[in-house]
């Protein structure tokens, strides 16, 4: 089976400072794979890449064998890549559903109705500035907005960061059925707990490079690697 | 002054106000979607104006001048933004600042060139140039029709900030742009119709003034430092905070006029000062 998204050796720069140093990851149809690490390591920074966010990029991204290098980030979302940014990126001053609907496009199997349904709480708050809904319900609009385009592949930066724990449960069960229903989830995660739960393969970046990847079992073995390359908090 | 004086002047300056709206609410959108500074902003005013100078010399109707205005300001918008303007979005302000203060020098003087320097009149509209009674009070029939066109323009313009998906996609750009294209829109494509928009509004703005005030190439440069207080008094990016700033400048302006004929200008940034003392954002600016 060819690939979803093909990352090999892909280094990054922000300005004059090398943050990813030959970043190789590959996810296959129906797959959900997470990128665990420290903060500061390149997570964000890799999924950043393959959204055609940093200018300054070498190596091969490929999504569905077409190569994503030199592509306009709206280009690429439109492919069928949607990104759930890090802290959201909820637009405050729409209400949520402008949010939603803003994300939608004719050739979605996506809409209102399925948003709705799947996030009931939102739909009660349908007129609601986005800006006015707590932190939960904002990871959830932000969950709910990338689905609207018909994504063929999610990437989730860090989406239970900073929740409680009811509502921690709350999105794992939400990325369990997205899950179901076949969509593969690329995940950047903190905590090994949502990783587990949600992920069959993990895969360990460390200062820009890969450094462990592998199932959910042969995670649990990994004690030295998980004490080496992650903080024992989250662990 | 007499309650008819302060009427005349009151209306007068809703007038003023509604041209400064129409001035202004493209260099607010633009700032507020782009974070870009356009010095070059009065320019499509001035071309507004001088297209409908010359239109209504050719024709001789001021309706083809209406239409031909607002359309030479847009298309002019839309070339100097693909040629030059979207190249200085990332860098940073000073550099933005002197390439459209640059663009703006180019067209005053290539107006000084084509016209001359002396300002021209310009004729009323043949059917809006008589008088209106209200009650016992009688005001001149083109300005009233600029203040209801202008209001017109403003609730149309509303319905596509709020009600439609590209004024979604606008508003959620000024938010950040980032984010709006990793839903899928092309930024640079609402960048462009922004500045078509904002242009087209300002070559209005130009047009419609044409006849009250006459034509001369300076009145761009007058226009910007108007645009840019009406700007800051309503709040960066804000739609209505440039109706309600538009309409502050306009009244403050005409009232000052009828007081104080030489302190007229100096009141616009007196008013100007005044809100920011109290709203430091402006009227309708999130801080």
């Amino acid at each position: 089976m060819k690939p979803l998204l093909e990352i090999a050796d892909l280094q990054a720069w922000y300005g004059k400072s090398h943050v990813l140093h030959g970043v190789s990851l590959t996810l296959m149809p129906g797959e959900t794979v997470a990128l665990l690490g420290r903060n500061g390591v390149g997570k964000t920074t890799t999924l950043r890449s393959v959204m055609g966010l940093l200018s300054n990029l070498k190596g091969t991204l490929l999504f569905d064998g077409r190569s994503l290098m030199g592509m306009p980030t709206h280009a690429i979302a439109s492919l069928g890549i949607s990104l759930v940014p890090e802290h959201r990126g909820i637009f405050a001053t729409l209400t949520v559903e402008e949010n939603l609907k803003l994300a939608w496009r004719p050739s979605s199997r996506w809409d209102l109705a399925s948003a709705w349904n799947m996030f009931p709480a939102l739909e009660e708050r349908r007129k609601t500035y986005a800006g006015k809904l707590s932190g939960g319900e904002q990871q959830m609009l932000a969950i709910a907005r990338a689905l609207m385009p018909g994504p063929r592949l999610l990437l989730l930066d860090e989406p239970t960061e900073g929740l409680a724990p009811v509502i921690v449960e709350r999105l794992v069960a939400t990325m369990r059925e997205l899950k179901a229903a076949g969509l593969p989830i690329l995940l950047v995660e903190q905590s090994l707990d949502v990783c587990r739960a949600i992920a069959e393969r993990h895969v360990i970046i460390d200062e820009g490079r890969i450094v462990w990847s592998g199932d959910t079992q042969a995670l649990e073995a990994a004690d030295r690697i998980v004490r080496e390359h992650l903080t024992l908090e989250n662990a | 002054m007499q309650g008819q004086v302060i009427l005349f002047q009151l209306l007068n300056g809703i007038g003023i106000g509604m041209i400064y709206f129409l001035l202004s609410v493209g260099l607010t959108m633009i700032f507020g979607l782009m974070r870009f500074v356009n010095f070059a902003h009065g320019t499509l005013y001035l071309v507004g104006a001088y297209t409908a100078y010359s239109v209504s010399l050719l024709t001789g109707s001021m309706w083809w001048a209406l239409a031909f205005g607002p359309l030479a300001a847009a298309v002019i918008a839309l070339i100097s933004e693909r040629l030059i303007l979207r190249h200085t979005y990332e860098m940073p302000h000073e550099a933005q600042i002197l390439v459209t203060f640059a663009l703006a020098l180019i067209f005053q003087e290539s107006i000084i060139l084509i016209f001359d320097p002396l300002a021209k009149n310009v004729p009323v509209p043949s059917l809006l140039s008589g008088i209106v009674f209200i009650g016992s009070f009688v005001y001149p029939a083109y300005r009233l029709a600029v203040v209801f066109a202008a209001a017109v323009i403003a609730i149309l313009l509303w319905f596509a900030l709020e009600r439609t998906r590209f004024g979604a996609a606008l508003r959620a750009g000024s938010e950040s742009t980032e984010m709006v294209s990793l839903l899928g829109i092309n930024v640079q494509k609402v960048f462009m119709v922004a500045f078509l928009v904002g242009g087209g509004l300002a070559g209005l703005a130009g047009t419609l003034s044409a006849p009250l005030r006459g034509v001369e190439p300076f009145m761009g440069s007058e226009a910007l430092g108007v645009a840019f207080v009406v700007v800051v008094v309503g709040g960066i990016g804000s739609f209505t905070g440039a109706l309600l700033g538009g309409l502050l400048i306009g009244v403050v302006q005409s009232m000052a006029s009828s007081l104080w004929p030489e302190g007229a200008r100096l009141m616009i940034y007196g008013a100007m000062a005044l809100v920011l003392l109290v709203r430091p954002a402006g009227l309708m600016g999130r801080s």
